[in-house]
């Protein structure tokens, strides 16, 4: 993305984009709908390509170097002209990593979780498509072929969730996750649309990263403050913060291992790559970029909360997740993209190992989602007791592993960028994220065991091919943080890494001791919070109305019910019944009625007799004449 | 008042009034005589603007061999002479038919209005039978050949359509 | 002096005696009748015409018009016969199969 980073050529790009949907492809048309074991391991096979593919490039790579693959010219209409053309950067190259490596667990696992189900084969089929069209929109290099990528990934994300359609309330689930996505995704078509526009009018048609980074600074700041903040509208939908947010947690209807596939690791993080990847646009609005990190550490206090009074063990991580991507949008609102990135990275490793744990003991209990009918699973679930713990502990912060180093620099970065208030409430939420976790991690493993006697003879650990990508995924929650310590210990080499797409991070001011400090604060918290939720993992406060405003979602659903759907099915259903039969329909049969009677009138003009036929082929012939005379 | 337009008046006049009288006779008969006499009076017409091979076959063919076939068929099929004459009917025809009239004349006038006197401007033999085959069979060599297949299909055409069904 | 005019209005006039026959009568023969007056009134216009140009193509374009009409009449005569046959009438008012 630097303008002085060598293009090469690379037509080995392409593949990693073709593969996962040729075995879309071939799962959906050529597999028997039986044969489930086969398109399990065709569609981890095609993932498994393109993760090798990913790994290559990764080796390959040299520093400065972006690759470039163009397959063919989409839309030419001069000047204006996109190319289907992929693109790889550092950026680019951590999301195909993190989407592939983390896809191929999540493949892997779900050959023995969704190994026995009816519909398997279909099942195998969306996630391919889905790893195709997630590939698209990080590979893209022009925003059209991004938003092909984006909606793909909303389609696909449909599909997923409403996977066992023969059940209604997943339907409406699906309805609601495309709905609320699309009112995002309509904000930033226009966003695209009026980019377009804007730089249209200083003569630069295009969409291209590339050429739209040397063009931006053309544009006026209030220009850009209307498109940036449309986009963030997008992202908020995709991304699902404040106020789109409601769709994730109804979107835990899916299949565990979509959940933590396309509902944590990779999807939602599609409005953050986004806004990473257009860091040079959003840069130039000082504006919009507050606006991002308010609702970024909004949405991560808000869900915290609601987190901390949950039953139900994937709501719990659903929450989680919408507070995590808070703390991502925070980075990037505080212009840390990189801190961003980085949070992203680790999160979809010790999200995705939380969700599979989670589904695990789900599978374990046959289905069993509720945590208050949980308990004491410690000696059933050995293998998974563990992942769950050490995914825990990262999400909590603790220290060396991942989402210690990722937490701590977001949570500096926002400090040393001045925002105390900012920092003050995301390290609040770091509490109520070590609280909230370690609530979950007591009530289902610790204490006494809730489960009905009948279920309890049953219970048993997954298989190892669902508990061997928990322990990688485990291992990954722990060294991935590795790659970003901080300046004061090693440096971080993920900066280093990503320096040539995001230019030099200003690392603050402020010194290393208040860094140090403010860590051990952070720290400090998180123990405290994990301890208090061991002491008392039903809190003391349960029944007092805070609680209940948690337990509720703080009614947001409802707000959201009787504000907009409601009034808008009433307003569809006066339309379908008066409107229409009153207005429309009367308007069409009168139209129809009239056309008829006048049809019955003229239809005397058909005598059959050709005299009059001759008559009025005269007429005409005389009026034409004449007019040409006189 | 010269000779030419005396001569002129007077075949005008009959031409009129025999057409006249092929539309307006009751008996179809009577009809086909007066188009027969109004064929020949267009004969003289043409024999007065120097046409004397058109003037012979204008003869030949309409009164010799067409007016032939028409009095044939009439005769043959003897049809019934009554025919209901509807006033209004007659008057949208003659009102269409004298609009028409004053509107190709209208249209006429202003670009035919070229005098010429009586023989000057064209050669003795303009119109001879000589003059005519050159002209046929040369520049519109190809237009006589496809009128003959015309011909040729009309004779079959007939054939077809006249013959009892077996 | 004699001009192109008297004859293109003859002309006209013929040809509008012919139209008005076609539409009046009831007749179908009586109609191609008037048809073939139609031809002659355009006949005559022809000639006129190619006196007054001086060529003789106009002349020639006559016995083309000659020859379609007799085609024309001996294939409508044809066609009248056969109406004749199936109906036992030549009134056109009779034969109104595609009224509205």
């Amino acid at each position: 993305m630097e303008s002085s980073a060598v293009m090469e050529s690379s037509s080995l790009l392409r593949w990693i984009l073709l593969v996962p949907l040729l075995g879309a492809v071939i799962n959906m048309i050529f597999t028997s709908y039986r044969d489930r074991k086969t398109a399990g391991w065709l569609a981890s096979i095609a993932l498994a390509v393109s993760f090798g593919l990913s790994l290559w490039i990764w080796f390959g790579l040299s520093s400065g170097t972006v690759l470039n693959d163009t397959l063919f010219t989409w839309i030419e209409s001069p000047p204006f002209k996109v190319k289907m053309s992929l693109l790889v950067d550092r950026l680019t190259l951590i999301m195909l990593l993190v989407i592939t490596g983390v896809g191929l667990m999540i493949h892997i696992y779900s050959l023995g979780y969704m190994g026995k189900d009816e519909g398997g084969v279909r099942y195998f089929a969306y996630l391919n498509l889905f790893i195709f069209f997630m590939l698209l929109l990080v590979l893209a290099d022009n925003l059209l072929l991004l938003f092909v990528g984006w909606e793909g990934v909303g389609l696909c994300s449909y599909l997923l969730i409403g996977f066992w359609y023969q059940d209604h309330t997943n339907t409406i689930a699906a309805n609601k996750a495309f709905i609320v996505n699309r009112i995002g995704d309509v904000c930033f078509l226009l966003g695209l649309f009026l980019l377009f526009w804007e730089l249209g009018l200083k003569g630069i048609w295009t969409l291209d990263f590339v050429e739209l980074k040397s063009h931006v600074h053309l544009l006026s700041t209030g220009r850009i403050t209307l498109i940036t903040l449309l986009l963030f509208a997008g992202a908020t939908g995709k991304s699902a913060q404040i106020p789109l947010f409601v769709w994730l947690p109804d979107a835990m209807q899916g299949p565990t291992p979509v959940s933590a596939l396309i509902h944590a690791a990779t999807m939602v993080t599609a409005g953050i790559y986004m806004t990473a990847r257009l860091h040079f646009l959003f840069a130039l609005a000082p504006a919009t970029l507050a606006v991002i990190a308010v609702i970024g550490v909004l949405t991560a206090l808000f869900a915290a909360t609601i987190a901390t009074a949950q039953n139900d063990i994937k709501r719990v991580l659903a929450y989680s997740t919408i507070s995590q991507l808070g703390y991502m949008f925070l980075a990037v609102g505080v212009g840390a993209y990189s801190a961003a990135v980085f949070h992203l990275f680790t999160h979809a490793f010790f999200k995705a190992c939380l969700f599979l744990s989670a589904g695990s003991v789900i599978h374990g209990l046959q289905g069993e989602q509720d945590m208050r009918k949980m308990g004491g699973l410690k000696s059933y679930f050995p293998k998974t007791y563990w992942t769950y713990l050490i995914a825990g502990l990262a999400l909590s912060g603790a220290p060396l592993t991942a989402g210690f180093f990722s937490k701590d620099q977001i949570l500096w970065q926002t400090f040393s960028h001045g925002s105390v208030l900012l920092w003050f409430v995301a390290w609040g939420t770091a509490g109520l994220t070590a609280f909230y976790m370690f609530r979950q991690f007591f009530m289902v493993f610790h204490g006494e065991c809730k489960v009905n006697d009948h279920l309890r003879a049953h219970i048993h650990e997954s298989p190892t091919v669902m508990t061997a990508p928990l322990m990688i995924l485990a291992l990954g929650s722990i060294v991935t943080g590795w790659l970003g310590l901080p300046e004061y210990l090693f440096g971080s080499a993920w900066d280093h890494w990503l320096e040539p797409v995001f230019g030099t991070q200003v690392n603050g001011h402020g010194g290393v001791l208040i860094e140090i400090l403010l860590m051990l604060l952070t720290v400090g918290l998180a123990a405290g919070a994990i301890y208090l939720a061991y002491r008392a993992y039903s809190p003391p406060w349960v029944g007092g109305l805070p609680y209940r405003l948690a337990l509720n979602k703080y009614y947001v659903d409802e707000v959201y019910d009787s504000l907009f759907v409601r009034p808008m099915t009433r307003l569809a259903d006066w339309f379908a019944q008066i409107f229409d039969m009153a207005v429309v329909d009367r308007f069409v049969n009168g139209l129809a009625a009239r056309v008829q009677a006048s049809s019955f009138f003229w239809r005397r003009l058909q005598t059959g007799n050709v005299q009059h036929y001759l008559l009025y082929f005269l007429a005409g012939t005389l009026f034409v004449l004449g007019y040409y005379l006189f | 008042m010269n000779a030419e337009l005396i001569t002129f008046y007077i075949l005008a006049t009959l031409l009129i009034v025999s057409s006249l009288s092929v539309i307006f006779q009751r008996n179809p008969i009577y009809s086909a005589l007066s188009l027969v006499a109004a064929l020949f009076f267009v004969a003289v017409l043409f024999l007065t603007l120097q046409a004397p091979m058109l003037a012979i076959l204008q003869i030949l063919i309409y009164a010799g061999a067409i007016m032939v076939i028409f009095l044939f068929v009439i005769m043959l099929l003897n049809p019934d002479a009554r025919e209901p004459r509807r006033f209004l009917w007659w008057g949208f025809g003659s009102l269409a038919a004298g609009i028409l009239a004053l509107e190709l004349i209208a249209l006429v006038i202003p670009r035919g209005a070229k005098v010429w006197s009586g023989g000057g401007a064209v050669g003795p033999d303009f119109g001879s039978p000589k003059k005519l085959a050159e002209s046929l069979f040369t520049d519109f060599m190809l237009p006589f050949e496809v009128a003959s297949v015309l011909l040729l299909v009309a004779l079959i055409g007939i054939v077809v359509l006249a013959k009892r069904e077996a | 002096m004699l001009s192109l005019n008297y004859y293109l209005a003859l002309s006209a006039l013929i040809f509008a005696i012919g139209v008005m026959g076609v539409i009046i009568r009831r007749n179908l023969i009586i109609i191609m009748m008037s048809i073939e007056l139609m031809l002659n009134a355009v006949n005559l216009a022809f000639v006129a015409l190619a006196r007054s140009h001086g060529s003789m193509d106009g002349q020639t374009i006559v016995v083309f018009v000659m020859a379609v009409a007799a085609a024309e009449a001996v294939v409508g005569l044809a066609i009248v016969i056969t109406v004749f046959r199936q109906r036992q009438t030549l009134d056109p008012q009779e034969m109104q199969l595609l009224k509205g």
